[in-house]
């Protein structure tokens, strides 16, 4: 630790908040209710950057320069990274406010290789460096990893979903991520007391009988109490001691970000999000300003500092990972703002503060700023979220009044849309399948469209040369539920692998013993497979097949509504497919119990799904790019931005738990003449979207031109963010298709 | 356009079996009023702008036949995005080329609480009846030039409805915005619109008025349709060109934004 931060210290850290049932049991959101400050103003309090973060900021700008030309700027190639597998690593280290580094270095990578080892040397291969005949030799003799045992198990049908792209994305050579510790638990409580109560857990499971789940469950209450000691062992290497609780605002973000970088030092997971922190936070702030311990200008420093590592977070990773989540995304998800149970609005000044770092050290797709919007949010809130978006399109928002009922006032948002509560319950990840390719595997009778090999159940194809809309619905039911079961399967056993082979101890740790686990499943194709079937019922569609008698092309004649025009006649198939599908789901049996979900949500993927993909009978030709998400297939959606938002917005939220996404682009003027008025237009588009019941949405303000003028100067804008489906993304990171699809969506522009 | 929601308020507010042409809508308009408006582009218009960008909207027949219900219904779809500030407009086309149909969307509109916008070219004005008028809250007044020679060249017809119009607005003091297209070589003598400024000031219920820069994007439209498009060398005004105006407007004592 360096003498920047000269804070005093309490002898007692909790001196001056009230008292309650949090003193004696884990109960973070019990904490907050009790000692929160509302805040109902604007953002006119924020400050601006010190000297000092500006110094480091730019110094860490010129490695994520460097990082940009290589790809990848440096790995740990020798050691499989744990919580303590590294010494202390700093960017700067005598200006540096919070402390702590993945490995020893900024920007150098971890190898994980309990999560696969051909994850591991496909990566650095991929970049240029060798791997360590040590470490694989160890994981191929000694030591097996997550991979090796789901393919140990699966099923030549789940082999053939797989790579026929049907189901894609799947973590089975990757870690899953989507799981949130409760990273304030360690500020709040400190290790020490952390450590007692998971023992007494523990010890309450002494006496009941040994059957296997008792059994795993004690091995992993073991591994957590182990993990909890090294994550202390860790932050004594960065001199912090976090066996007792953080004592100030500074203490409270450094432990807060401590127990989250143990968390990534041994995970590589999908998604590695940070929870809900800020509003936690700035009670300690509160305490500090109050006690003349902190001014203004240090509590937006510490806020700045934590967010320039988030923003270094980094994982080693695949080509073929990069192709389907672009960007070298972490989502360290942060979620602000929200409404508690009791109506009060959850909102803080740090709730700002944690988004005017996009000013401070400009605009950046991580941390992944998700606001979580209710009507009751104050307007000042409002307004600087949506003049924030305006400035930086980095801000992604989820509907809190749709969410608060099922998930209370204490989840945050895992990787994009998954809303969990916080330290009670995690998910197991479970990518996406293709529904586009299962409506023409129904026409088909289960042949794949390009290989023409047998991948679903043989049935009967559709014979005629017209396609009937009941008659292939007919067929497509029974594909679903084929591909229901076929999904659950090998979720099942990936996600039984994965806690056997990389669980996650240190993210568990900081969670009660008794969870809730849900099984998230997810779909991609929804706007092709909702235009397909308007097409058949509304238009007429003649299939062309090809010498193998596959339908490999379709021929339209007539009109029909598309998604994306608040048209009930097309909007009602979508929500039809969803309810549908997530009825199939339910139907399955799942690893621990797992409570099966659903989201709509591709994330990037949607760009490889339609490279997978054959012509469908809406007129989408082989290989073009899916839409992203829950979004209406661009160009379809003729009736203006509202139009489009009301489609999307009949989706039920309960058929799809696990969040349904959104994308939205538009160009600054059609938002309205002035900036002023421009704001004010969006904070209202954004009511009347989650007043009419929307889950997510993300929002991007600029203007065509600009995008096409990065891609050829990719050198002048290092910083250009956008949102994708559910993340943000430095857009010059993007491959080059990946740039096209985004250009080539639909722009909201005016009439 | 077709929902099976139930009823909103506006819908039962008007007769029955009224059909209207309706060309096209636009969900989120932010160009035409205030707020995020629901606009309505009816087709049918009496004016042949040489700069129009919407020429496929000048025919009846351009549009859809479609019942008030149904439009009602459509609108009240986007109730929660519009109500608390923005609201409808209706634009075309000219919207009093149907003024009955227009008089029944606003009725409902207004029985739905919702702010009204009407966006005409004033030719029409003596079909806005008092009954009509009492269900608008803003008038969008485009004149498209000060003087009646430039205004009959630009569009084909006469100017004086349009200032009759404007004046009957005045008289029951309705909220206007004026609008003005600045299309160079064309509608940017300043002193032409000086003049035009003086009058719109002595009306005293124009609120602001809106200076749109003449733009090309409807271009396409007129050879879709087989036009000839006379403005093919004209450009759009150039920012300083737009503030001059606008300039002009202000040393009247108006908004011009």
């Amino acid at each position: 630790m360096n003498a920047l931060f000269k804070i005093g210290s309490r002898q007692e850290p909790w001196e001056g908040f009230t008292q309650g049932e949090w003193t004696t049991k884990v109960d973070v959101r019990g904490f907050i209710q009790a000692n929160y400050t509302p805040y109902a103003g604007d953002g006119s309090f924020l400050a601006a950057p010190t000297a000092r973060t500006t110094a480091l900021w730019a110094k860490m700008q010129e490695l994520l320069k460097q990082e940009q030309k290589k790809g990848v700027l440096d790995v740990s190639v020798d050691r499989p990274s744990s919580i303590l597998a590294h010494d202390a690593g700093y960017i700067d280290q005598a200006n540096e406010i919070i402390v702590g580094l993945q490995t020893d270095a900024p920007l150098k990578r971890a190898i994980m290789p309990n999560g696969g080892l051909r994850m591991v040397e496909g990566g650095l291969e991929a970049f240029g460096f060798k791997s360590d005949p040590a470490v694989s030799e160890i994981w191929t003799k000694y030591r097996k990893d997550h991979n090796s045992g789901v393919f140990d198990v699966y099923s030549p049908e789940i082999m053939k979903a797989r790579k026929s792209a049907i189901l894609t994305g799947l973590p089975d050579a990757y870690g899953r991520g989507r799981i949130i510790g409760d990273y304030r638990r360690v500020a709040l409580y400190g290790i020490d007391a952390l450590r007692a109560f998971k023992k007494q857990e523990f010890h309450e499971l002494d006496n009941v009988e040994f059957t296997e789940s008792v059994i795993r469950q004690r091995e992993e209450i073991s591994e957590q109490f182990r993990a909890l000691d090294e994550l202390k062992q860790m932050a004594a290497k960065y001199g912090c001691d976090i066996g007792r609780p953080a004592a100030n605002a500074r203490e409270a973000v450094q432990w807060t970000y401590l127990a989250y970088l143990a968390a990534v030092k041994e995970q590589n997971g999908a998604a590695m999000s940070i929870g809900r922190i800020s509003t936690f936070l700035d009670i300690y702030i509160e305490r500090d300003l109050a006690a003349g311990l902190l001014d203004e200008a240090q509590a937006q420093e510490l806020m700045d500092d934590l967010v320039i590592k988030l923003r270094i977070v980094r994982f080693l990773r695949t080509p073929e990972y990069d192709q389907l989540f672009s960007g070298d995304p972490t989502w360290v998800t942060e979620s602000i703002g929200g409404v508690g149970e009791d109506g009060r609005s959850l909102v803080t000044k740090n709730s700002f503060r944690v988004l005017h770092t996009l000013y401070n050290l400009g605009p950046a797709p991580e941390p992944n700023l998700t606001v979580l919007w209710s009507e009751k949010l104050p307007q000042g809130f409002k307004e600087f979220c949506a003049k924030t978006s305006i400035d930086t399109c980095s801000v992604q928002y989820e509907n809190d009044d749709l969410m608060r009922p099922l998930w209370g006032d204490d989840y945050g948002i895992a990787c994009c849309v998954s809303a969990m509560r916080i330290g009670k319950q995690m998910q197991f990840f479970g990518a996406r399948a293709n529904l586009a390719k299962t409506l023409l595997y129904a026409i088909n009778g289960g042949r794949d469209e390009l290989t023409g090999e047998q991948i679903g159940p043989e049935f009967a194809p559709i014979s005629g040369d017209v396609l009937e809309y009941d008659e292939v619905v007919g067929k497509f039911l029974p594909m679903m539920e084929w591909l229901s079961g076929v999904y659950m399967k090998s979720l099942n056993a990936i996600h039984y692998m994965h806690d056997k082979y990389a669980y996650e101890r240190i993210e568990m740790a900081l969670h009660d013993r008794d969870i809730l686990r849900t099984m998230a499943c997810g779909i991609a194709g929804l706007s092709v497979v909702a235009d397909s079937l308007s097409a058949m019922r509304y238009a007429r569609v003649s299939v062309i097949r090809d010498e193998r008698g596959l339908a490999t092309d379709f021929a339209i004649d007539g009109d029909f509504p598309t998604y994306g025009n608040n048209d009930d006649r097309v909007d009602a198939i979508a929500t039809w497919v969803v309810e549908t599908f997530m009825g199939y789901l339910k139907g399955q049996r799942t690893y621990r119990d797992a409570v099966p979900t659903m989201s709509v949500l591709t994330i990037t993927s949607n760009v490889v799904y339609g490279k997978k993909t054959g012509n469908t009978p809406d007129g989408r030709k082989t290989g073009q790019p899916f839409a992203p998400g829950a979004n209406p297939m661009h160009g379809r959606d003729h009736k203006g931005a509202l139009a489009s938002m009301a489609s999307v917005c009949k989706l039920p939220y309960d058929c799809s738990q696990d969040g349904i996404s959104y994308t939205f682009t538009i160009v600054p003027s059609a938002l309205g003449p002035t900036e002023g008025e421009r704001v004010a237009n969006l904070a209202a588009m954004l009511d009347g979207y989650f007043a009419s019941n929307g889950h997510h949405v993300n929002v991007n303000v600029f203007d065509r031109e600009t995008l096409l003028h990065a891609m050829d100067h990719p050198e002048l804008y290092p910083q250009l963010t956008i949102r994708v489906s559910g993340y943000a993304v430095n857009f010059i990171k993007l491959t080059r298709e990946q740039q096209l699809d985004v250009i080539n969506r639909t722009f909201h522009a005016s009439h | 356009m077709r929902r099976a929601a139930p009823a909103p308020a506006g819908v039962a507010a008007v007769a029955a079996g009224l059909e209207g042409w309706v060309h096209s809508t636009e969900t989120f308009g932010t160009a035409d009023g205030p707020g995020v408006r629901y606009v309505l582009f009816l087709s049918g218009c009496p004016l042949r702008c040489l700069y129009c960008h919407n020429p496929d909207t000048w025919h009846r027949q351009d549009g859809t036949l479609t019942p008030v219900e149904d439009v009602l219904a459509d609108i009240a779809s986007y109730r929660g995005f519009i109500r608390q500030r923005g609201g409808v407009t209706l634009s075309g086309g000219e919207p009093l080329v149907q003024a009955r149909f227009c008089k029944a969307i606003l009725h409902g509109c207004k029985a739905m609480g919702l702010h009204t916008a009407l966006d005409t070219s004033g030719y029409l004005g003596s079909l806005a009846d008092s009954e009509l008028l009492a269900d608008v809250d803003l008038v969008l007044l485009d004149i498209k030039a000060a003087s009646g020679r430039l205004f009959h060249k630009l569009t084909g017809v006469e100017i004086a409805p349009t200032i009759q119009f404007a004046e009957d607005l005045a008289a029951i003091n309705k909220a206007v915005w004026l609008r003005y297209v600045l299309v160079p070589g064309l509608t940017d003598n300043m002193n032409e619109i000086a003049s035009l400024a003086t009058f719109a000031a002595g009306l005293g219920n124009v609120e602001r008025v809106d200076v749109l820069p003449f733009h090309k994007l409807g271009e396409h439209k007129w050879r879709d349709l087989g036009l000839d498009y006379r403005l093919e060398s004209v450009q759009p005004p150039s920012q300083e060109q737009l503030e001059q105006a606008r300039e002009t407007f202000r040393a009247s004592g108006l908004l011009a934004c």
